[in-house]
């Protein structure tokens, strides 16, 4: 079975996550998602444009959804924060007829988007299932140890969330035992890391992931595995303590579940995916070529 | 017992159709709240201001600008009030009634990233954290880690643009609150 998809990568799988759509396109090849990427897309303004102008909020993402339309394609985002906002702001304009008009104006195209936009999690693990994924893992992944990080905005809101549950889902944790990935138990999976905060309050963003650290290394996990790229970057560049604040340092990797995917799928290019981490997954993943695992 | 709608909780409600007046105060979003630790009003309490019409102090509070929009408590509260919504709703309230912004250092940071997509139409991490480092004047702020992140390819010296920028420009100009940048 083949799924077609025109396809909006996000600024991020562009930029500081280019290892999530390097992977994203790689195993998205492998499994039969066809992705036609948006011609000339842009920033759907995330966190900011919704926070400070609510017409910026759907009025950014409203010129995708204008793209898309075009192609008469369902959409496929590979970004929570571009996934929430994408479906806000169809929900928005599909129900409101006044901001629709002012939204055509000013973008001069039709931003009524009546196909559906997805996230590759669910499309993976709720489409293809992950029954169709186990025939794909060549490399044994058992004797990893992970805990499934979701983050906020692939569970919340409620009307936007693909997974089984807003407090407890599964989704992902189901995706990454598939591969034979131990999966840990925790109660931190969906708590906010504080992402949008990252730059400007880092102070109160590295409490935030230090318990996250915390709970995941209590779990006895070795590795998070998520979704998101803003989680990903935010886990990632706070987990050291800056100006010696705290005096707990992790050095956990966090991985995206397509890189995790493309591992043990033995996918072209996960080594050079993963290099890019700036806490490097290389020691785990040596125990893993070496067989010493399992 | 409160019987009258305050202007503030009208002017909510006519953005989000949010109804501060269903708020009970069960506290159940401050409960499950990951920032309430750095917030000067709790959110159950940024409820009770609105419904009393305390627009100054809800407006001029740290925590409409600490709120992450995490939307924990909009999944939680009993009464279905979309808590996270009433936040993004005061926030930019706040602005279009030129409130200074408690927390200067988060406003600087949504200018900065509306300034990049403004200019490129795409947001690229060189141009917002430059731009956020000279309206923050917090220059030399995560220098090592900016430095890492160059090295691991993290931060991309070139720029990506729209090609139709004027789209871009025009979608600005529409924007109600003209959040300066
Ligand atoms: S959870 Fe809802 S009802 Fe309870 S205090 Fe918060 S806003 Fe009020
Ligand atoms: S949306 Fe804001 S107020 Fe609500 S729980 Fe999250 S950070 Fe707290």
């Amino acid at each position: 079975m083949t799924y077609n998809y025109a396809y909006f990568p996000g600024c991020s799988q562009v930029g500081s996550a280019e290892e999530y759509g390097l992977s994203t396109l790689t195993v998205c090849k492998k499994l039969g998602i066809e992705l036609a990427e948006l011609q000339d897309w842009n920033c759907c303004g995330a966190s900011s444009a919704h926070m400070t102008d609510e017409f910026l909020s759907f009025a950014l993402p409203a010129r995708n959804l204008a793209l898309a339309r075009k192609t008469g394609l369902d959409l496929l985002v590979v970004c929570a924060a571009c996934y929430s906002r994408m479906n806000a702001a169809k929900a928005r304009i599909n129900s409101d007829k006044g901001l629709c008009e002012e939204i055509s104006e000013a973008i001069g195209a039709n931003p009524l988007f009546e196909g559906r936009i997805r996230h590759l999690l669910d499309v993976i693990v709720n489409d293809i299932g992950v029954a169709e994924i186990k025939k794909h893992v060549k490399k044994d992944l058992s004797g990893i140890k992970a805990v499934p990080y979701y983050g906020c905005l692939l569970v919340r809101p409620r009307e936007f969330c693909f997974c089984d549950s807003t407090e407890n889902p599964t989704d992902l944790d189901r995706l990454i035992s598939a591969l034979g990935v131990e999966v840990r138990k925790w109660s931190y999976k969906t708590d906010c890391c504080g992402g949008s905060l990252s730059l400007s309050r880092n102070d109160i963003v590295q409490k935030l992931v230090n318990r996250i650290f915390e709970e995941a290394f209590k779990s006895g996990a070795d590795l998070i595995v998520t979704a998101c790229p803003m989680c990903q970057a935010n886990l990632e560049m706070r987990q050291r303590p800056g100006k010696l604040r705290f005096k707990l340092v992790h050095h956990m990797p966090v991985v995206y579940f397509t890189e995790i995917l493309g591992l043990a799928m033995e996918l072209e290019g996960w080594r050079e995916w993963l290099k890019a981490h700036l806490i490097s997954p290389k020691p785990l993943l040596e125990k893993i070529d070496s067989g010493g695992v399992g | 017992m409160l019987t009258s709608v305050t202007r503030i909780e009208k002017e909510i409600e006519a953005r989000t159709e949010e109804k501060a007046r269903l708020c009970y105060q069960c506290k159940k979003c401050a409960a499950g709240c990951p920032v309430s630790f750095a917030m000067d009003l709790l959110p159950h309490e940024i409820m009770n201001c609105v419904c009393r019409g305390m627009d100054e102090r809800v407006l001029t509070s740290s925590t409409i600008w600490l709120c992450a929009a995490c939307e924990t408590c909009s999944v939680r509260c009993p009464n279905g009030i979309d808590i996270a919504g009433v936040m993004d709703a005061l926030r930019s309230i706040s602005l279009e009634r030129h409130y200074p912004p408690a927390e200067p250092h988060v406003t600087a940071f949504h200018r900065s990233f509306l300034a990049g997509i403004r200019g490129t139409g795409r947001t690229n991490e060189p141009v917002l954290i430059g731009i956020y480092k000279l309206l923050s004047r917090r220059l030399l702020d995560d220098i090592g880690l900016g430095a890492k992140m160059i090295a691991k390819g993290k931060i991309k010296p070139v720029p990506r643009f729209v090609k139709d920028r004027s789209v871009i420009r025009r979608i600005f100009k529409a924007a109600k609150t003209r959040v300066r940048t």
